[in-house]
């Protein structure tokens, strides 16, 4: 039996691209990432809890101060991002309430993320609304 | 079927997931669902950080009405619960990293690092707010 497939087409989808473990990397690594930020982040809570709009300002002008915020707002949304998705899969059996809710998760990790990046900057460099 | 059935191993002798109807509590598997409770409650609160950051953008008003949300009895509670939630996830989620590397897989070592970490996120997160409290006195 000849076949119009190649190689390359037969070995495809068979297994490992050595992809498998894609998420559990995210998650160690953004894990290892939120470890120090976190603790950081906590520190920074207790100066703004006082500090006022001025005093958060300022201290969002800081460039070390909005550089390891803007790491924060890209690690924890990749974090989140696949936890909840192994919640989801482990817990969701429908297949399509799965997709929608795998779905939503992302575009809200997403969306967080980038509105965060974005709000960061505009204060840092532009400086917030009056 | 009745022959697949037959075949089959009665309900007895199959082995069964760790669910928490069949298996009894330890600390080991409250530790477990603590990390998974811990990380649903920091989506939630990474939710509230960015909201944070969208109010000091959007303006002293905007900014002003966030804390005194944040600052209202509910927010204090939701914030304290974060900060415990966020100090044992953080704790706990090192004890992963250890065992990803193969090391406290021990029932003694385990369950040893499982009552450090559950007791580690609930006093340093008192201490934290004491400090916290203590230190907004002081401004006053």
């Amino acid at each position: 039996m000849t076949s119009y497939r190649t190689a390359l087409g037969r070995a495809r989808g068979l297994g490992s691209a050595k992809h498998g473990v894609g998420h559990f990397i995210v998650q160690r690594v953004s894990a290892m990432a939120l470890a120090p930020l976190g603790l950081w982040a906590l520190n920074s809570a207790l100066t703004l809890s006082r500090a006022g709009f001025d005093g958060a300002q300022a201290w969002m002008h800081a460039p070390l101060n909005a550089i390891l915020s803007i790491l924060l707002a890209i690690a924890a949304p990749a974090h989140m991002r696949v936890g909840m998705m192994e919640v989801i899969e482990d817990y969701i059996h429908k297949s399509s309430t799965k997709a929608v809710l795998l779905v939503l998760n992302y575009f809200v990790c997403v969306l967080t993320s980038v509105a965060a990046v974005f709000c960061i900057l505009k204060i840092a460099l532009i400086g917030a609304a009056l | 079927m009745s022959d697949a059935k037959a075949q089959s191993r009665g309900p007895q002798d199959r082995p069964m997931s760790p669910h928490i109807q069949v298996w009894r509590w330890h600390v080991t598997m409250a530790a477990s669902i603590l990390h998974r409770a811990t990380g649903l409650a920091l989506y939630v609160g990474i939710l509230v950080v960015a909201g944070w950051v969208i109010a000091l953008a959007a303006g002293a008003s905007a900014f002003d009405h966030y804390g005194a949300l944040l600052a209202s009895p509910l927010g204090l509670l939701v914030l304290f619960g974060l900060t415990v939630a966020f100090l044992y996830h953080l704790a706990n989620g090192v004890r992963h990293l250890f065992w990803d590397s193969g090391k406290g897989f021990e029932p003694k070592t385990a369950d040893m690092t499982g009552w450090a970490v559950i007791v580690f996120g609930v006093v340093a997160a008192v201490l934290i707010w004491i400090i916290a409290f203590l230190n907004t006195g002081a401004a006053q």
